[in-house]
């Protein structure tokens, strides 16, 4: 408790996080990213910051050591970092491991990216129940003793009993004085939103792409997971044919063949209508491909589906085309022909590389939907 | 809050019972006062330099982080910590066990004797608990003034700067005598106890009645052409506080961390011996006093623990320890001077003794007058270098390992002294505050057979052009050249480079 170093404490974390913003767009590009660690806290790893002084290059310095061992031989232990063998001074070089909250994680990306908060639609219809404390109970816990009320009572008492005296003013509480602060139980009505991915995972999406895929979706729901309390996401592959799949599979399976995107919309559309009311859900449909489509038939059937089914349902279709030196980006280009680059309902983004994952997560979650 | 309490009860007693076996072997030490304290304590106590109330920055935080995580998650954990005051502060961690806290108190009146004895030591300010609390709320004033990101700014900016000292410093008077002080330097007395630093906050108080005056001369000076005095100058702290364009309260900062970071440079430059002194004591009247049957196997434990060593880094307990522990060897059976030194008869040699018993006596010279470089240079011999199995190694950029390079006796004492030379820091000076003529700061790198990290280089040097506000030059040895870099403000750039005379370009030992 108290410690000036807490304040030392948190000062470090706040330029922690602004270094985690400054870099959070090389440290996305690299496909890195934080490793859960449960209770939704998610472990960063990142260079110690250190104070930059005059010090010696690695590559002369070498050290010493104490051991058996000819000359020759490795020392080992999977150390195999040059220049820790200062002698006197132990400055090796620290890695520094971040604690984040799911919570403090979105909020950089938010603020790198300024993104609104998302309007929900649709009525609250998840439950959650919540305590308050905001009554006063006579019995509980001594933690939650109430001190003042506590001594109201008792000074009552003692001037009702006539014990209170103001010379002498001690007042002693006895069982019957003590009362606790005590919950009350509050239902809150919360949005419920639901994520479906879909993934073209034909052969011409290659490893890299497929990276590009995992990290934004990362970043997304991260993102959506701060704005909504509960939230489900789907995960369906296809190729010529789609199916629905674990988050495990989504991101590793690669398969060959053809490509038929309505296969995907169809099940989408499918899994909407069986499991999603639309009036009490915020849908989020992403379909990330790299623009290839089987047919122009059936590039047509899938904007029917879209038009028909999907846009009326979600809150706004999403699709991410990732370039690969296979794909012909067509899909691109007959979506933007037919709902433009400003349309409310569809937002649609290309993703050159890496380096324009953070781009293109900004123009998803730029408009607040 | 009270985070540390007084030791009592058994633990009391058994510091006077420990306090009287120290003075019996003839330790002489300050008041030793023993703290218990947590775990969460401890950590804050270490990440603060083993004082509770210091100036605030972010960096303590982190070695905070850093404590917490690691005692956390079972990877280090801080037996013992003393600081070098008069009284002698030390702190017990409350879930060590008896034998351990045992243990911790004897080592703690080996350091203690050390801080009081060792010549290097003998400029430390003893009251530094007061000192650094002071140093705290004159820095959290100056955030009250100027704002706490400022001031927390510029103490990075000068941080980058603290281990840019000069060891002579801890033994000739640091006064300050630059030009700007002087018409104010007499109003008192300088060879009084004052801290540096108590000193420069008086001054700034009368240099503030001088401002006006001093502010507009200031101005208007736009370079200034001077070559400043006492150059070339190793010293780059006082340097800067005393040519530097600065503002008041930045000079005050600077002697503030320039003031702790001379507190500091003799812990560096003994840890060596320090530890191994301590060491040696815990050691010794452990196992002749203060253990009981019952605690050996647990010393052991504890103490062979402590004394591990690894083949990626000496450890200074052990190589102390054991050092320390050969002198007394030599000494006690006449294995030194001239006829020693000269005897070739391998079987004699390994069976003199001459019965001197000089040992115990010797350790204790040797404790008060050495540091690591002279340790090491002097009792550093070949035969505890076999027996101790030391070797050197260097990364093999080829099978990208570190691998053993050599067991000769000269290169791993050679090794080792240009590890400990500069307490592990590369040597820089000052050479000119005029270079080009055009108010550039000249910095040399003292090569010693090893170049600096470049980047590290630039980023340090991004920091001095702040304090200094001109581009700064660096004359460096790299890869067999002498080069000279030039940092504009943006960035470094090389402007000078011409071979070694000699390509080998080992200049070590020489500087």
């Amino acid at each position: 408790m108290g410690h000036p170093i807490k304040r030392d404490h948190s000062r470090f974390r706040k330029i922690i996080k602004g270094k985690i913003r400054d870099n959070l767009r090389k440290y996305i590009s690299k496909g890195e990213m934080p490793l859960p660690k449960g209770d939704g806290v998610y472990k960063i790893p990142m260079p110690s910051i250190d104070t930059p002084r005059f010090r010696f290059g690695d590559k002369e310095q070498g050290g010493t050591g104490q051991g058996e061992g000819q000359v020759g031989d490795p020392l080992g232990q999977g150390e195999d970092q040059p220049g820790e063998g200062e002698a006197g001074e132990g400055e090796g070089k620290k890695e520094l491991e971040i604690d984040l909250t799911l919570e403090e994680l979105a909020s950089i990306l938010g603020e790198e990216l300024e993104l609104p908060n998302i309007e929900p639609k649709g009525k609250k219809t998840i439950q959650s129940e919540t305590d308050r404390y905001t009554s006063i109970g006579l019995v509980g816990p001594d933690s939650l003793k109430h001190f003042k009320r506590t001594y109201k009572e008792a000074l009552k008492r003692q001037i009702m009993t006539g014990h209170y005296n103001p010379e002498n003013p001690i007042i002693i509480p006895v069982r019957g004085d003590y009362r606790y602060r005590s919950a009350k139980s509050h239902v809150e009505f919360e949005n419920a939103a639901v994520v479906i991915y879909m993934m073209d995972v034909s052969g011409s999406m290659g490893d890299e792409q497929k990276e590009i895929v995992r990290t934004e979706s990362f970043w997304i729901n991260l993102w959506l997971k701060s704005q909504y309390k509960d939230i489900e996401i789907r995960y369906i592959i296809h190729d010529a044919t789609a199916k629905e799949v674990d988050e495990y599979t989504f991101f590793r399976t690669r398969e060959s063949g053809g490509t038929l995107i309505s296969s995907a919309f169809k099940l989408c559309r499918d899994i909407i209508k069986a499991d999603y009311n639309k009036d009490e859900w915020n849908i989020y449909p992403f379909h990330f491909s790299d623009g290839d489509n089987w047919s122009t038939d059936d590039t047509k059937q899938c904007l029917e589906i879209l038009d028909n089914e999907i846009i009326p349902a979600s809150n706004v279709f999403c699709y991410g085309q990732v370039e690969s030196r296979y794909g012909s980006g067509q899909f691109f280009k007959d979506l933007k022909a037919k709902y433009g680059e400003k349309s409310d309902d569809v937002i649609l983004s290309q993703i050159k590389n890496k380096d324009a994952i953070l781009d293109s997560i900004k123009d998803f979650l730029g408009k607040g939907k | 809050m009270n985070r540390t309490k007084p030791i009592e009860g058994e633990l009391l007693e058994l510091k006077e019972e420990i306090e009287v076996y120290a003075r019996d072997y003839g330790l002489d030490f300050y008041p030793v006062i023993f703290e218990m304290c947590d775990y969460d304590t401890v950590n804050i106590l270490a990440a603060l330099g083993g004082f509770p109330n210091r100036y605030p920055h972010w960096r303590f935080g982190m070695d905070y982080d850093q404590m917490y995580k690691g005692y956390a998650y079972g990877l280090q954990k801080i037996y013992e910590m003393v600081v070098n005051t008069n009284p002698c502060y030390a702190y017990l961690l409350s879930v060590n066990n008896i034998v351990d806290q045992k243990i911790v108190m004897a080592h703690v009146y080996g350091h203690a004797d050390f801080f009081k004895n060792n010549a290097w030591f003998r400029s430390t300010n003893k009251n530094m608990m007061d000192l650094m609390a002071n140093h705290g709320t004159k820095i959290r004033r100056y955030m009250d003034l100027y704002g706490q990101n400022k001031v927390e700014d510029f103490i990075d900016k000068v941080l980058s700067i603290d281990n840019l000292l000069d060891i002579d410093a801890l033994f000739y008077n640091r006064v300050v005598s630059s030009k700007k002080e002087e018409n104010i330097e007499h109003s008192f007395s300088d060879d009084s106890d004052l801290s540096i630093s108590l000193k420069s906050f008086m001054k700034s108080k009368e240099r503030d009645e001088l401002k006006k005056e001093a502010k507009t001369a200031h101005k208007s000076a736009d370079i200034k052409r001077v070559e400043s005095k006492n150059l070339p100058t190793k010293d780059i702290m006082l340097f800067l506080l005393e040519n530097a364009p600065l503002e008041d309260w930045e000079s005050d900062v600077i002697g503030i961390l320039r003031e702790e970071a001379y507190y500091y440079l003799p812990q560096r430059l003994t840890k060596i011996m320090n530890e191994g002194w301590a060491s040696y004591w815990h050691s010794t009247i452990m196992t002749q006093k203060a253990a009981k049957p019952a605690d050996i196997v647990h010393f052991a434990d504890h103490h062979a623990g402590v004394m591990a060593m690894s083949k990626q880094r000496l450890n200074p307990y052990k190589i102390g320890i054991e050092l320390f522990r050969d002198i007394e060897f030599r000494w006690d059976t006449g294995r030194f001077g001239y006829e020693y030194n000269n005897c070739e008869d391998m079987n004699v040699r390994e069976n003199w003794d001459t019965k001197a018993m000089l040992g115990r006596k010797k350790i204790f010279e040797v404790r008060q007058s050495h540091n690591d470089i002279s340790f090491i240079d002097e009792f550093f011999t070949q035969e505890f270098c076999e027996r101790m199995q030391i070797f050197t190694y260097k990364y093999n950029p080829r099978t990208g390992r570190n691998e053993i390079a050599s067991r000769d006796f000269q290169a791993i004492k050679q090794k080792l002294l240009n590890q400990l030379t500069n307490f592990g820091s590369p040597m820089i000076e000052v050479i000119s505050s005029n270079d080009n003529n055009r108010g550039e700061l000249l910095l040399r790198h003292i090569y010693m057979g090893v170049g600096l990290d470049l980047g590290y280089a630039t980023e340090t040097m991004r920091n001095l052009y702040y304090l200094w506000k001109r581009p700064i030059n660096l004359l460096t040895i790299d890869e067999n050249h002498e080069v000279k870099y030039h940092f504009d403000g943006k960035e470094l750039k090389q402007v000078e480079g011409r071979p070694l005379p000699n390509p080998q370009g080992n200049l070590a030992g020489n500087a």
